[in-house]
């Protein structure tokens, strides 16, 4: 009980896993393209949150192993994935319209033009 | 300034994101899964907040609920969800998906539980400082700015992006 109202990192990271894992049965389980890709935003957003919750932990360590306030290196790489995240839906979703446009389904099972 | 009510937000947020991503994987229509992965956003940037990253959590809100969901929501009104609606959600390989996800799920159950040591427990109480300030320091500072290239790296990214995804949705070129 104790550890459970007590929240430390460790509760995050558990948090981000589950997070994980819900994003990898979307992405392996379901035939909607748009789902699939809204699943692989869940894996993102579960990265950032490892990273966000270590990022704080480290600003607690001493500054002789370069912690202290200024370590924020955890959210600046969160705000990158974000960039990332960014630039993976639209250039996914201009994809999956061009794929529309010529097999008229979203149907990932249909995505096979370059199966052999 | 210590947080009030720790334990109570963090299960009350991480319940809400747990519960929009089990309906974003599960509902059959898409507008209703992008509706449940707004929420898990909303959510999540209540977390960030938790772990004093004001900034994160405004960047969470403002590009991913308001800009990456919208253009999610235009996509679907672009193609036709009557009929997808209609066919089977889950594909063949559902077993061997379950069954790929409880292994990693395992994996990662051992990791927690085995090196329980590996990983941080200690309690951090850290004062809100300037966070907006700092990570602008890191990101552009011109002594200490670890991050400026990669920041110019990501400007690329976007551009290249931007000239992807118009080439990939223009009829023809």
């Amino acid at each position: 009980m104790e550890s459970m109202l007590h929240i430390s990192t460790l509760h995050y990271l558990v948090l981000g896993a589950a997070l994980f894992l819900l994003g990898v049965i979307g992405v392996l389980t379901r035939r909607n393209v748009v789902i699939v890709l809204m699943s692989i935003e869940l894996i993102l957003n579960a990265v950032n949150l490892n990273l966000v919750a270590l990022s704080r932990y480290w600003q607690g360590m001493p500054a002789y192993l370069g912690g202290g306030p200024g370590a924020l290196h955890g959210q600046v790489f969160a705000i990158f994935v974000i960039t990332d995240a960014a630039a993976e839906a639209a250039v996914g979703l201009g994809i999956l319209i061009a794929f529309f446009r010529n097999k008229e389904t979203v149907n990932i099972d249909e995505v096979n033009l370059l199966k052999w | 300034m210590n947080p009030v009510a720790t334990p109570f937000f963090f299960y009350l947020l991480s319940a809400t994101m747990i519960i929009g991503g089990i309906l974003v994987i599960t509902r059959k229509n898409a507008v209703h899964s992008a509706m449940a992965l707004i929420t898990a956003l909303l959510a999540q940037a209540g977390i960030y907040l938790m772990l004093y990253a004001p900034f994160v959590a405004g960047v969470q809100i403002i590009l991913y609920a308001g800009g990456i969901m919208v253009l999610f929501l235009f996509v679907i009104m672009l193609i036709s969800i009557e009929r997808t609606v209609k066919e089977r959600q889950f594909n063949k390989q559902w077993l061997v998906g379950i069954a790929a996800a409880a292994a990693l799920g395992g994996l990662f159950i051992a990791v927690y539980t085995k090196g329980k040591s590996l990983f941080p427990e200690g309690r951090v109480t850290y004062g809100e400082g300037q966070n907006v300030q700092d990570v602008a320091a890191l990101l552009y500072d011109q002594h200490q700015g670890t991050y400026m290239f990669s920041f110019e790296i990501a400007s690329l990214l976007l551009l290249v992006a931007i000239i992807g995804a118009v080439v990939m949705a223009k009829k023809r070129i």
